[in-house]
C-alpha cells in the first residue's frame, strides 16, 4: 500500500507540472488553453531535438528551452491570444482548440507518428531502494521539480510586485490600467511564464516514457481535471489536485492495469459533484 | 492644466458625449454636476483614456491626451478615484495602495503620508481590501490615486453609500490633498456638498456643459435648471 502511495504522489508531481501552467493561464486571464497537452508534446519533441542538435545533456538542453519557451509563450498571448479575450470565453477555446489541431499535423509531418523519447542517460533507470520499496530518482526529481515550481509561482504571485500585477488584472482590468498596468503585457508575461512550466513539464515526460505527437489531449485532460480539482486558479490546489490524481490512478492500475486512467476520471466526476468549485479555490496572496 | 474642447464620446453607437468645454487650472477645485445619465463618469473616462474621445481636443499640461491610452496618461499626472472605489480584492490595503506607485511618478506622497492622512489604515495595511468598511475602502482608493503622485485628482462620486459622517471624514481631508498646486476634479451628486468642497462648479445635461460658474455665484435655480432642463 506504501508503494501505490509514493508511485501514486510522484506521478502526480509530474501532472502538477502538465497543469500548473493551465491553473496560471487561468488564473490570470480566465482563459482556458486547451492545446496545452499539445504544447506539453511539442515542448517534449523540442527539447528531444534540442538535445540531439546540441549534444548538450537533457537538463541542459531543457535550460536552453526553457527561456526560448517564455518568449514563444509571450508573443504567442501578445499577437494571437490578448486578442480573443473578453466576456465571451468561445473566441480564446476556439483559437486555442485550432492551436491543437495545428501543432498535432506539425509533429506529424515533422516528426512523424513514431513515438519518441528524450534519453535521459543513468539517471532514467537509477534508483534507491527504502526497506522492500525502490524509488527511481527521475520520478523522485520530477516530483520535486513541481514542489518547487508550486512554491515559486506561489511566492511570485503573494510577494512580488509582478505577483500583484497579475492579481491586479485578474481582479479588475480597467481599474489596473488606471494603475498605470498594461494588461496586453502582463497577459503576455504570464503566459511567457506559464510556457516555461509547459516547456519543463515536456522535457520530463519525454524523459519519463516515449511521446508521439496525438498524446497532447490526454495530458490536457490530466492538466485539466488537476486544475479542476483543486481549484481554478489555485496553485497550492492544483499541486494537490494533482496529487490525488496520480494516487488515484495508481490505486486503479494495481487493481486492474485497464482502470488507472478511469479511476483517476471517476475521482474527478465525485470531486465535481461533491465541490464543484474545487478543493482550493483561487489564489490569495 | 486640463483643457477639453469640443468632445464627443460614445459606447458604440450610443453617443454619450456631444461636445464638452472644460478646462480646470492649477490648484484649482471643480465640481462636475449632473442627474444620471447627464454624462459625468463618461466624461472622467475620456479623461482617463478609458474611453476613446471621438472628436475634439483634449490636452494635459499642453500635451494632447487623444491618443493615449490609460496607462500612458496616469503617468502624465492624472488619477482617478473610480466609482464604486474598484479596490482589488485579492490584494492586501498596503497592496492596493503600492499599485499607485507603478505610474513610476516621483513626489511627496507614499505609504506613511498616505498613512498619516488615513491612520486607520495603518492598522488595518494587512488585511484584505473587502474586509474594511465602505469608508475605509474608499480611503484606501482615494490614498492609492494618490500614490501616483498626481497633478490632477479626479474623484468619481466618492460619497455614493457612506454614512454622512465618513463622508465629512473623507471631504475633511480634502485641503491635505490639496496641497503643493494639485488640482481636483470632483463628480458628486450631493450639489450641496460639491458646491461647498468646490471654488467652480460645471453642469453637464445629455452630454452637453448647460452651466458654468462659481460655486459662491450660482443661485438655486440657475442650478436646478441646468441639472433638470426644466
Amino acid at each position: 500500500m506504501t508503494e501505490i502511495i509514493l508511485q501514486g504522489l510522484l506521478l502526480g508531481g509530474l501532472y502538477a507540472l502538465f497543469a500548473l501552467g493551465q491553473s496560471l493561464m487561468f488564473g490570470v486571464m480566465r482563459l482556458t488553453n486547451t492545446a496545452q497537452g499539445d504544447f506539453i508534446i511539442l515542448g517534449g519533441f523540442f527539447a528531444i531535438s534540442t538535445v540531439a542538435a546540441t549534444g548538450l545533456s537533457p537538463g541542459l538542453g531543457l535550460l536552453v528551452l526553457i527561456p526560448l519557451a517564455f518568449l514563444a509563450g509571450y508573443a504567442l498571448q501578445r499577437f494571437v491570444l490578448n486578442y480573443t479575450l473578453g466576456r465571451d470565453p468561445l473566441p480564446s477555446l476556439v483559437v486555442t482548440f485550432g492551436l491543437s489541431i495545428i501543432i498535432q499535423n506539425f509533429l506529424l509531418e515533422v516528426y512523424s507518428a513514431d513515438p519518441k523519447s528524450l534519453e535521459a542517460g543513468s539517471i532514467a533507470l537509477a534508483s534507491f531502494s527504502v526497506s522492500d520499496i525502490t524509488v527511481g530518482i527521475l520520478p523522485l526529481l520530477t516530483f520535486g521539480i513541481a514542489l518547487l515550481a508550486t512554491m515559486l509561482l506561489q511566492a511570485l504571485f503573494s510577494y512580488t510586485s509582478l505577483g500583484r500585477s497579475f492579481r491586479a488584472v485578474s481582479d479588475d482590468r480597467e481599474a489596473a490600467q488606471l494603475m498605470g498596468l498594461k494588461p496586453a503585457i502582463v497577459y503576455a508575461q504570464a503566459t511567457g511564464i506559464a510556457f516555461m512550466l509547459i516547456a519543463l513539464a515536456g522535457g520530463l515526460q519525454a524523459m519519463r516514457t516515449t511521446i508521439a505527437p496525438a498524446d497532447g489531449p490526454l495530458l490536457l485532460l490530466f492538466a485539466f481535471e488537476a486544475v479542476i480539482i483543486g481549484g481554478m486558479g489555485s496553485f497550492w490546489g492544483t499541486l494537490v489536485g494533482a496529487l490525488l490524481l496520480g494516487l488515484t490512478q495508481q490505486i486503479g492500475f494495481r487493481l486492474d492495469p485497464g482502470w488507472g486512467i478511469w479511476f483517476g476520471h471517476l475521482m474527478f466526476l465525485v470531486v465535481l459533484v461533491i465541490r464543484p468549485q474545487g478543493l482550493f479555490p483561487k489564489t490569495r496572496g | 492644466m486640463l483643457r477639453a474642447q469640443c468632445i464627443t464620446a460614445a459606447y458604440g453607437d450610443a453617443q454619450a458625449l456631444f461636445g464638452i468645454d472644460f478646462s480646470i487650472n492649477a490648484g484649482e477645485i471643480v465640481a462636475l454636476i449632473g442627474a444620471n445619465g447627464a454624462g459625468k463618469s463618461t466624461f472622467l473616462k475620456t479623461l482617463t483614456g478609458l474611453l476613446p474621445v471621438r472628436s475634439g481636443e483634449l490636452e494635459f499640461e499642453g500635451q494632447s491626451l487623444r491618443h493615449l491610452d490609460a496607462g500612458d496618461i496616469v503617468k502624465l499626472g492624472i488619477a482617478m478615484v473610480p466609482e464604486g472605489r474598484r479596490l482589488f480584492p485579492s490584494l492586501t490595503v498596503e497592496e492596493n495602495l503600492l499599485m499607485g506607485t507603478l505610474s513610476g511618478r516621483k513626489g511627496s506622497w507614499d505609504l506613511s503620508r498616505v498613512f498619516t492622512l488615513f491612520p486607520i489604515l495603518q492598522e488595518k495595511r494587512s488585511m484584505p481590501s473587502t474586509s474594511l468598511s465602505g469608508g475605509q475602502q474608499q480611503m484606501v482608493a482615494i490614498g492609492r490615486a494618490l500614490m501616483s503622485n498626481p497633478r490632477l485628482l479626479l474623484c468619481d462620486e466618492i460619497s455614493l453609500g457612506l454614512a454622512p459622517v465618513v463622508i465629512r471624514e473623507i471631504y475633511a481631508a480634502l485641503p491635505a490633498i490639496m496641497e503643493e498646486g494639485m488640482s481636483l476634479l470632483i463628480v458628486e451628486q450631493d450639489v450641496q456638498l460639491a458646491m461647498q468642497a468646490s471654488s467652480r462648479v460645471v453642469c453637464l445635461q445629455e452630454g452637453l456643459v448647460s452651466l458654468e460658474g462659481k460655486s459662491s455665484e450660482l443661485s438655486r435655480d440657475q442650478i436646478s435648471k441646468a441639472y433638470f432642463g426644466i
